[in-house]
């Protein structure tokens, strides 16, 4: 039993609620010990681990060609940034070449996975404060459609709905199929199309503001000091986007907003997101005008563990993906396994702001933060 | 009509009354169907499919898995209040239905005080929803139940003046005149008043059901099942069937006091039929809110109530008895 | 505040030594100024946001830590390291300066034993309490049994 620490308790008031791991909106594995006063949660200790599988040992004992497949594992719904956060740190260690096209071809990914993650995001977070069954579930069930449309694209480029294998030290390993182009086009119009609709829904939705509205407000000091990042320190005023910032995989060369609001409420995050949305579409649309020719890796296909080695060296990775920042850390020794690798996840650093926004909402409120984080337990637990 | 008449009035009664229970379970297994499909179909899905033809049989599928399934009894539970609880939540709102007129001398009692001992009665399943939430001995249904008592007691008041309105439009409490003085103009067309007071009925009666946006007693996302969360097999069969027992009651009684009960073309046996669709029409309404919303807090729930829903109905209510006394003529 | 402006600050600070490397800035830190190095890189190189914090091991050298703090609006990173000797489990905790630093620390105490001084809760994050032994650890084979969980 994990000890409840810095918690007083004055008179028989207080309630101590378990929320979690098994929950409906605890969007995975999550234990959250909450102290009530009645309505008001007054402490809350934040137990995690539920899905650890140890990725960093498991690295250490797989070859650079293997384990991107498994870095997919991490940020489960975010598949396409979490592998190439590895790659990228491997090729950044061994100054591998990759060319034009493999990068447009990996920012093309993230962005649908983009797309993808924040529609489940939408659903999950619309159905947690509606509910199961209600009105909540009405948008998840129509995020869910969309999602599933950018799902069918991945399959038909990559064989694989959910966790792919997609990225390969060097470039990527799969190239567009006949008619793939034509596919993403009109999906993503009717994205387009649909997430006019689900503002709709939402915006003008007094019941909506009321829950999102002033509720879980992250102070720009304090989302810098924990180290959140993603929608959530956009929603707080900074202004800090990776793929502006320090830009990767050829992102200088396109054009798109960087939303940035500055409440720091549920509803700031909501208004980001929706917004990054567009944006990734934006980016596609223009990718999809002007992908060049070319090989798609530097490196041969994979044939052997022994064929990529890494040189002795380390280098820090940073990929913006749809939760925030996902880095890799990644200590190598010259030999085809890296000797250290260390994974920072964006849901752990994100998740750790809990405990300093949760005192002093109510129950309700929980639920609503939590989704507006938008944690995935396999980036934090790892 | 005659043989009936002429048996002793106790049998007829017990006649009647078992006839009204029977139907009224047999709509009810069948409304939960059709919000099924109804919320299906807003998010653009079939609903229940293979269960007999188009799902005609679901019912009757869940209604026997449901009775075979265990009895599971938290150790730490209070018996007696446990067990009693869902009986005790399902007679009043079964009771309800003994009050209605479904068609004119088709009832099982219509009183002098018909429209107010219905809201009484309705108002009494608090206490069997106050005892499954505390004879589970779980948080969650604890917390659940505290925050549905509040909020039904709040949303109660505001539900009754509502409803009160048309009582006051026809002159009678008797449900039977009520619809009778339906026969010209339904009140729902009474010029302003009518369509203030549907709206705050219908306002009202979601959060006086626990529906959706104001479902906090069940809030699965927060307290997973709320108050139902220990129940399993057939007490959770008849919680769930008091749970639609008394939103289909409101929506009789909306039929009834709004959209004037048993009138339509037709031959008066017919009665019965218009009144059922007009309630089901009603009962899809608060269905349409309930699957389109997300949920306010419970404390925004209860700001609402005290603070608009009661005063307004009460400014409508006295409204409608100013306008009352301004146009019958003086004698 | 410039990267040239920010290592030669940071190379001014007692205990600090700025070389190349991955980060903008890299610095290279003895263990008993760790905290007073971040605190310098928070105050005065304006360095808000924490990243991540974790140790390598280097066998017979040691456990090191190290950190990655960033300065956003000047697109500053820097790489704060230091070694804590062969066979030594003690360092400095950053919680005072970085609140971030909390989870991460525990974390790095779940995998490789750290002790930080100065945490306001050092227990296991990741895996269960009754846990033995420190798996990130070069030492801790990759095939250590353990009993199965309940």
């Amino acid at each position: 039993m994990p000890e409840v620490r810095a918690l007083d308790y004055h008179g028989s008031e207080r309630l101590t609620m378990n929320m979690g791991p098994q929950h409906p909106s605890a969007h995975g594995v999550f234990r959250a010990i909450l102290t009530l006063e009645g309505e008001t949660v007054v402490g809350v200790d934040a137990v995690i681990g539920y899905l650890h599988r140890c990725h960093e040992k498991l690295a250490e004992t797989l070859a650079y060609v293997q384990y991107p497949s498994i870095a997919s594992k991490t940020d489960y719904v975010a598949a396409m940034s979490s592998e190439l956060a590895y790659v990228m740190a491997a090729e950044k260690i061994g100054q591998f070449e990759v060319p034009k096209r493999a990068q447009y071809l990996r920012v093309l990914m993230g962005e649908l996975q983009r797309i993808a993650s924040h529609c489940l995001w939408l659903g999950t977070w619309c159905m947690d404060m509606g509910g199961a069954l209600g009105g909540g579930a009405t948008i998840f069930l129509y995020c869910i459609r969309e999602r599933e449309l950018v799902l069918d694209l991945f399959e038909s480029l990559v064989g694989a709905r959910l966790l792919y294998g997609f990225h390969q030290v060097g470039g990527v390993r799969y190239d567009l199929p006949e008619g793939w182009t034509t596919q993403c086009r009109s999906t993503v119009d009717l994205i387009e199309q649909r997430l006019g609709e689900y503002e709709a829904m939402l915006e003008d939705n007094p019941f909506f503001t009321m829950r999102t509205k002033g509720v879980g407000i992250v102070s720009k000091e304090l989302a810098q000091d924990i180290g959140i990042s993603g929608p959530l320190l956009r929603g707080s005023g900074i202004n800090f986007d990776l793929r502006r910032n320090q830009p990767y995989s050829s992102y200088e060369d396109f054009q798109f907003r960087v939303p940035v609001e500055t409440d720091g409420d549920c509803h700031a995050r909501y208004r980001v997101r929706m917004v990054e949305f567009r944006e990734s579409i934006k980016i596609i649309r223009q990718i999809l005008d002007g992908l060049p020719e070319g090989p798609i890796s530097s490196r041969p296909g994979v044939k052997s563990l022994a064929q990529v080695k890494v040189p002795k060296g380390e280098a820090y990775a940073r990929v913006e993906g749809p939760r925030g920042e996902v880095g890799c850390y990644l200590v190598a020794d010259g030999t085809n396994k890296p000797y250290r690798m260390k994974w920072r996840g964006a849901s752990f650093s994100n998740l750790a702001v809990l405990p300093h926004i949760l005192p002093g909402c109510s129950v309700a409120d929980v639920v609503a933060i939590m989704g507006s984080v938008d944690p995935v337990f396999g980036e934090v637990d790892r | 009509m005659t043989a009936f008449t002429s048996l002793p009035a106790a049998v007829q009664a017990l006649i009647m009354g078992s006839a009204v229970l029977g139907a009224v379970v047999g709509i009810l297994a069948y409304v939960t169907l059709l919000e099924r499909k109804f919320a299906a179909r807003l998010q653009s899905r079939i609903g229940p499919y293979r269960v007999g033809p188009h799902g005609l049989l679901q019912p009757i599928a869940d209604g026997v898995k449901l009775l075979l399934k265990e009895h599971i009894e938290p150790a730490t539970a209070d018996r007696p209040v446990f067990n009693l609880a869902p009986v005790v939540f399902l007679i009043p709102c079964l009771l309800m239905f003994g009050l209605i007129p479904f068609a004119p001398g088709i009832g099982v009692a219509d009183l002098d005080t018909g429209v107010l001992f219905f809201l009484a009665v309705a108002s009494m399943e608090i206490v069997g929803l106050f005892m499954a939430g505390w004879g589970s001995n779980n948080k969650y249904a604890l917390l659940s139940v505290m925050r549905a008592v509040n909020q039904i007691i709040s949303y109660d008041l505001p539900f009754l003046f509502a409803a009160l309105v048309p009582v006051m439009l026809a002159g009678s409490l008797r449900m039977s005149d009520i619809a009778v003085a339906q026969q010209g103009l339904w009140f729902i067309a009474y010029p302003v008043l009518g369509q203030l007071a549907f709206i705050a009925f219908i306002l009202t009666a979601v959060a006086a059901e626990n529906r959706a946006p104001f479902d906090i007693l069940e809030a699965e996302s927060e307290l997973v099942a709320g108050f139902r969360v220990e129940y399993s097999g057939m007490k959770f069969a008849i919680i769930q069937l008091a749970e639609y027992a008394h939103v289909l009651g409101a929506s009789f009684l909306g039929a009834l006091l709004f959209l004037g009960a048993w009138s339509g073309p037709g031959p008066i046996w017919l009665g019965p039929l218009w009144f059922l669709i007009k309630a089901l029409f009603v009962f899809l309404l608060l269905t349409w809110v309930r699957w389109s919303f997300v949920r306010i807090r419970v404390d925004q729930i209860l700001r609402v109530s005290w603070k608009l829903m009661l005063p307004a109905s009460l400014l409508l209510l006295l409204t409608t008895a100013a306008v009352i006394v301004w146009r019958t003529p003086h004698a | 505040m410039t990267v040239d402006r920010a290592r030669e600050l940071f190379g001014s600070v007692a205990g600090v030594t700025v070389t190349a490397g991955i980060a903008s800035v890299v610095a290279q830190v003895a263990p008993e100024h760790w905290e007073g190095a971040a605190r310098f890189a928070k105050d005065t190189l304006g360095c808000a946001f924490f990243s991540f914090l974790t140790a390598i091991d280097w066998k017979a050298d040691g456990l090191e830590i190290v950190a990655w703090v960033d300065n956003l609006d000047a697109n500053l990173s820097i790489q704060l390291r230091t070694k804590l000797g062969a066979g030594q489990i003690a360092c400095a905790s950053l919680t005072g300066v970085y609140r971030g630093a909390d989870w991460m620390e525990r974390e790095c105490y779940d995998m490789f034993g750290v002790q930080f001084a100065g945490h306001p809760g050092l227990r296991r994050i990741l895996l269960a309490d009754d846990w033995e032994g420190h798996p990130l650890l070069k030492s801790y084979a990759v095939d250590t049994p353990h009993p199965p969980y309940r």
